[in-house]
């Protein structure tokens, strides 16, 4: 499993914003190293974000995102205490899921 | 004739005001910029891993860091950042945090940190673990002020060494430390360069590393920092937590005195 995830989410007036920080290298294939090789591609493909089961967010993603990537997405219906799990999935099929409270 | 030369002068102040003002905007665009970053600072996920290293039994005799002292007495970590680097009895000498935690993963835990901790690993093995733990430590401290002690003369005496290394002029260009970092508001290129002969305020020089530079998307520790300026001066290389580093780390952490720690924070 890879390095874990951070994530924080936090319901204000209905709304809930969750903050979530990836740890993934997101190497998009075109790099190449110092003898001149090119690095292999290796970045998230996939996000999911669900909540009590149902998703909430869905994203795809290319070698055009950074290193480490940040989201910070928001949507309604959550109460606090809730179970917000989020999922990726790279092109290398690797895949890492955590999950936050609600706070 | 005068009035032209009048005109001129008008003018030329009105343009001195113009580009003050595009110079204070620019400032205040990179702090904007600087403030949007800090939301999700990728220096956590390496907060979180020194965590995990500190708590994890490891090295040959399987023992976790848990029992470290870093100044503060064993397993103390609130508070020990801002007093670093400091005269350690057990080991005879001033050290900073990076080679304290080398003492203990090497005494506490069997790690051959001379073999494995070393400038060529920069982000490898056990010198990313070294980083990382660095990252925690500062982390545990933020906020709080440096305090360093200069009680003991073994302090003085290295606080007086990293002073002359400061205003040391060698290699190539004959930069020191102090041809960057000696005046105050000095700049290079869109970079401001804190003076660091006094306490350069809060959150800046001493008080901002470790880091994590967007950049490069790497972490960088005050040890790799210290190499870089030296790399920048086109200087021979310290040695990883070499004596001359923890004199500078004395120098600028006395100067510092008083001033908040935003470790770890987030650079360009």
């Amino acid at each position: 499993m890879a390095d874990p995830m951070r994530i924080r989410a936090a319901e204000a007036g209905g709304v809930t914003t969750v903050r979530v920080l990836m740890s993934h290298p997101m190497e998009s294939g075109l790099r190449k190293d110092a003898a001149g090789n090119t690095i292999p591609a290796q970045y998230i493909t996939d996000v999911v974000a669900t909540h009590n089961g149902k998703p909430v967010l869905q994203a795809t993603w290319s070698g055009a995102v950074s290193q480490n990537p940040f989201l910070s997405f928001k949507f309604k219906g959550a109460a606090k205490g809730d179970k917000v799990v989020v999922k990726w999935t790279d092109n290398k099929g690797e895949s890492r899921t955590d999950e936050a409270a609600v706070s | 004739m005068k009035k032209n030369l009048r005109v001129l002068a008008v003018l030329a102040a009105i343009a001195a005001v113009q580009s003050a003002h595009a110079q204070d905007a620019a400032a205040e665009g990179i702090a904007k910029y600087r403030e949007m970053l800090q939301d999700g600072n990728p220096a956590e996920l390496f907060e979180m891993k020194g965590e995990e290293l500190w708590k994890q039994k490891r090295g040959p005799k399987n023992v976790s860091l848990e029992k470290c002292d870093l100044g503060k007495g064993p397993g103390v970590v609130k508070g020990a950042f801002v007093e670093l680097p400091r005269f350690f009895a057990d080991t005879g000498r001033v050290q900073d945090l990076e080679s304290r935690l080398m003492t203990c993963m090497e005494t506490l835990q069997g790690i051959d940190v001379k073999k494995e901790v070393n400038t060529r690993n920069f982000g490898k093995g056990e010198t990313a673990n070294i980083v990382a733990l660095s990252t925690w430590i500062g982390a545990q401290s933020m906020g709080m002020r440096f305090n360093l002690s200069q009680s003991h003369q073994a302090e003085r005496d290295m606080y007086e060494v990293g002073k002359r290394l400061f205003f040391m002029r060698g290699g190539p260009h004959d930069f020191a430390c102090a041809t960057c970092h000696g005046e105050d508001g000095k700049r290079i290129r869109l970079q401001d360069l804190p003076n660091l002969t006094k306490n350069p305020g809060d959150g800046v020089g001493f008080a901002a590393w470790p880091a994590y530079r967007v950049s490069n998307g790497q972490m960088w520790s005050m040890q790799h920092r210290l190499n870089d300026c030296y790399r920048q001066q086109r200087f021979p290389e310290p040695k990883f937590a070499s004596d001359v580093t923890i004199a500078l780390g004395v120098y600028m952490g006395v100067n510092a005195k008083g001033a908040e720690s935003i470790v770890p924070s987030i650079k360009r």
